[in-house]
């Protein structure tokens, strides 16, 4: 039952990418389709992080970062046609640890629109909330928005961090194992957002946890030394996979 | 032979080595000389530093001790007359304190630019080395000829003459690599976490360094600055050219005044001028002792105080 | 939206600007320095100047041979390096391998202290307190002499010796002490085989930096060494540095005339001797880094 009416959010053809003389990604050519989770997992050094920050472009704080192949957004290309900027407010992204800058809970969700040029104060509380809500944050911090974003707990830091990309009304949501510094309970929570803001986002997510995927995504990809192996939906990789190796991975024989 | 971790240096509190070495009864000459030298070591080694730091407190006490009686408040609030044989030295405090002044209005932001320079936007290639190390020579070139380059560029050829404007502009330059380098320093010590976040919310790169790097390295740019205030109210020869002048009984009104400031001040009364009381002498160094102290002082207590108050 | 975004290409322009302004200082002392001091090569050649062995400017004919004066600063700066080079050491050694606890934070204190004490009053000390003591012990006309420069100065170079060293000795491994440790070694051992060895290229430059602040520095010097422009044989009478002189003449000259000109001419000298200490310094610094 292929969807031949599905939509493309976000196209990947041929793309390589290389820090130095370190070849991490090999020509990897797939598609995002909209309003989907798609779980992209694999090994330690196998592509995955080195592929979702290029797909906001966060790639290019490091210097050595050189690319070659095309991404495009809506048809759009990442790298050619859009700047950093533009990138970077339509897909968010959160990272492993939780980052809260050392600010108040309001100032670290409102810093984006911020950043923007949004000044209405009236208008940024209505987003503050809005975010911290969609983020399942609100009810705890609602009376304490001035206090230091610090002062939060792991769980907590990570929803906030979460509710910080949504206020930005991204299109694509980028997760690099937001849940890897994370008890299982602020995982789980974490891991019910993401499944609730999928009507409205679309979300990559890259995982260690194989069974996080299998619980959260639609579909999966295996990056194995910098070669994207396989992508299918998530029974399929996980049941019946057409490749060997996705199958050794996924079944615990190495990782 | 048992292997020893951490032998006797000097058995008292604070000082490492209050356990005493093993049992020497059973052990060899050459273990035996080992130890002595140890010891002697130790205890050469404590009395070179004793002899680096005794001269200090002592320069300083025996300023205090003979100085405060020379410290009124008409000592310090009055005009001098009778060619400096009476009145005060207010002139001199108010000088340095207008030149100081502005020296900071100078080089701070300059100081402070060239650090954001350094850590944000420069890249690991030979530009960067020289500009290092012209860095570095800056912070190297003799004082005085600091003094012949203000007199050439800014006295001379800008035709600013001796003035608190030349010598601001000279001071300046001259504490320029102390403000970068401590600025240099407070930036790079903001995690790179924070400008990680900020690019990745859609900031710019310069938003991210005013909104995500800059408040958070302001207490270290600032004890840096301080410091370098602390060393321009002290130095002498770059102004001993460009602005200093050794009796005016008026306060300078404008830029272009000369002013009396204290380090010149007190090289003047000490060598040139007989008959001055010695309290006054010393008096005059005292103060001067105490503009510069105090702030080396501030900028230790601010940057204790900040380590503690940091959320990260 | 557009004015935004000017306004910050205007403040990354000044920023790129400020960055390489420390290349263009540079630049710029020296050619300051150049302009008026090259105009003495005119009437007196480089050599008579480097070597001459007269320094009377105010005699007529002038007479501006700077070897009283280069020798001058060689004497005050090597009896200087040679009381603080041990002291520094010492106290550095002391302080970074021995020293725990309130006793390390108090002696870091201590050097800090005689670090920020200003030049002029280390002088003033030198010319009230140091001069006689030395007049009275070496029987000698006055106490303004190169010992008590030398004396003076050491204390300033410490400072710069003591934090150099100290960074480099905190850049050698832990695994080397702890090796030289298991091996049966005392502390005063591991410092002087291992350690000391380790940290050679750090101290070197420790050394050089220290010399160049001596040969640098100004109101001190002129203050206890006497003045007097005569080619040294001993430490214990007056001489004159390059510094001192440019001080302590120039408000003798008038704009223009050669005697402006020469107290450039030594500007230059005194800027390349720091250029190279500073390059030298840095070289030996970056060595021990890769």
């Amino acid at each position: 039952m292929v969807d031949a009416a599905v939509d493309v959010k976000i196209a990947v053809r041929d793309f390589s990418v290389r820090y130095g003389a370190i070849e991490a990604l090999r020509s990897a050519t797939f598609d995002i389709r909209l309003k989907e989770i798609l779980g992209i997992i694999g090994p330690a050094n196998s592509g995955k992080t080195s592929l979702l920050k290029s797909l906001n472009r966060m790639n290019e704080t490091d210097p050595a970062f050189r690319h070659t192949g095309t991404i495009l957004l809506d048809g759009q290309d990442l790298y050619r046609d859009l700047g950093a900027q533009q990138v970077r407010r339509r897909i968010g992204i959160v990272f492993a640890m939780p980052l809260p800058l050392p600010i108040s809970i309001h100032d670290n969700v409102t810093y984006g629109p911020r950043m923007k040029g949004e000044q209405d104060k009236r208008s940024l509380d209505e987003l503050a909330e809005r975010s911290l809500r969609d983020a399942s944050l609100w009810d705890e911090v609602k009376d304490r928005l001035n206090l230091p974003a610090m002062k939060l707990s792991g769980g907590q830091q990570q929803r906030l961090c979460i509710a910080r990309t949504l206020a930005m009304r991204p299109e694509v949501i980028l997760f690099d194992e937001p849940c890897s510094g994370l008890d299982p309970i602020s995982t789980a929570t974490v891991e019910e957002t993401m499944v609730r803001l999928k009507e409205q986002y679309t979300m990559v997510l890259v995982t260690n946890n194989t069974k996080q995927a299998a619980r959260v995504s639609d579909r999966v990809a295996f990056l194995l030394m910098g070669e994207l192996v396989e992508l299918d939906r998530t029974a399929v990789i996980f049941t019946a996979p057409s490749d060997r190796r996705t199958d050794d991975y996924v079944t615990g024989r190495f990782g | 032979m048992p292997s020893r971790l951490g032998v006797a240096g000097l058995s008292s509190p604070g000082i490492e080595g209050s356990r005493m070495p093993l049992e020497t009864s059973g052990a060899s000459q050459p273990w035996r000389r080992a130890l002595r030298m140890q010891r002697l070591a130790m205890a050469g080694l404590f009395l070179m530093n004793l002899m680096a730091v005794l001269p200090a407190i002592l320069v300083i006490g025996m300023i205090v001790f003979r100085g405060l009686g020379g410290l009124s408040w008409n000592f310090l609030t009055t005009m001098p007359s009778q060619g400096m044989r009476a009145g005060g030295i207010l002139p001199a405090i108010v000088g340095t304190l207008e030149l100081v002044g502005l020296t900071t209005i100078f080089a701070l932001p300059m100081g402070v630019l060239s650090a954001i320079y350094l850590t944000e936007y420069a890249r690991e290639n030979i530009l960067t080395r020289i500009v290092r190390l012209a860095i570095v020579n800056l912070a190297g070139v003799p004082s005085v000829v600091y003094g012949l380059f203000g007199l050439g560029l800014f006295v001379v050829f800008c035709r600013f003459g001796t003035s608190l404007l030349a010598g601001a502009l000279t001071l300046a330059i001259m504490i320029l690599p102390v403000i970068i380098t401590a600025s240099e320093e407070a930036l790079r010590s903001v995690p790179k976490s924070f400008r990680d976040v900020s690019l990745s919310l859609g900031a710019s790169r310069w938003q991210t360094i005013r909104h995500a790097v800059l408040p958070f390295a302001i207490p270290g740019i600032m004890t840096g600055t301080i410091l370098g205030i602390g060393r321009a109210a002290g130095e002498t020869a770059p102004i001993l050219f460009t602005v200093a002048a050794f009796y005016l009984p008026r306060l300078p009104k404008s830029l272009f005044d000369q002013a009396m400031v204290l380090p010149y001040h007190l090289y003047v009364i000490s060598t040139q001028i007989p008959n001055i009381p010695e309290t006054q002498r010393y008096g005059t160094a005292l103060v001067l002792l105490l503009l510069v102290l105090s702030m080396n002082m501030l900028a230790v207590v601010l940057r204790a105080r900040f380590r503690r108050k940091r959320q990260w | 939206m557009f004015w935004r975004s000017l306004k910050e290409r205007g403040i990354e322009a000044a920023i790129h600007v400020c960055g390489v302004s420390s290349i263009a200082l540079v630049a710029l002392i020296f050619v300051f320095l150049l302009k008026e001091g090259f105009s003495l090569f005119r009437s007196v050649p480089l050599n008579d100047f480097l070597l001459g062995r007269s320094w009377y400017p105010i005699s007529d004919p002038p007479r501006f041979g700077i070897l009283p004066l280069i020798l001058g600063s060689c004497w005050v700066t090597l009896g200087a390096i040679l009381l603080a080079v041990p002291l520094g050491l010492g106290s550095a050694l002391f302080i970074s391998e021995v020293a725990q606890g309130w006793a390390k934070e108090a002696l870091k204190t201590g050097i800090e202290l005689l670090a920020a004490i200003p030049s002029v009053v280390l002088g003033f000390v030198g010319i009230t307190v140091l001069a006689p003591i030395i007049k009275h012990v070496f029987h000698l006309p006055t106490g303004l002499t190169a010992l008590t420069g030398s004396i003076t100065l050491a204390f300033m170079a410490m400072p710069t010796i003591v934090s150099i060293t100290e960074d480099a000795l905190a850049a050698v491994p832990r695994s080397y002490r702890e090796a030289s440790f298991a091996l049966g070694a005392t502390q005063w051992q591991t410092m002087h085989r291992v350690l000391l060895p380790a940290a050679r290229s750090g101290i070197v430059a420790a050394i050089m930096l220290g010399i160049g602040r001596v040969i640098g520095e100004t109101m001190a010097v002129m203050m206890v060494t006497g003045n007097s422009a005569v080619i040294p044989n001993t430490l214990l009478r007056p001489v004159r540095t390059l510094t001192a002189t440019i001080a302590a003449e120039m408000g003798e000259t008038v704009r223009g005339d050669e005697h402006y000109f020469a107290l450039f001419a030594i500007g230059i000298v005194l800027f390349v001797i720091s250029f190279v200490i500073n390059v030298a310094a840095d070289l030996f610094l970056h060595q021990e880094r890769t």
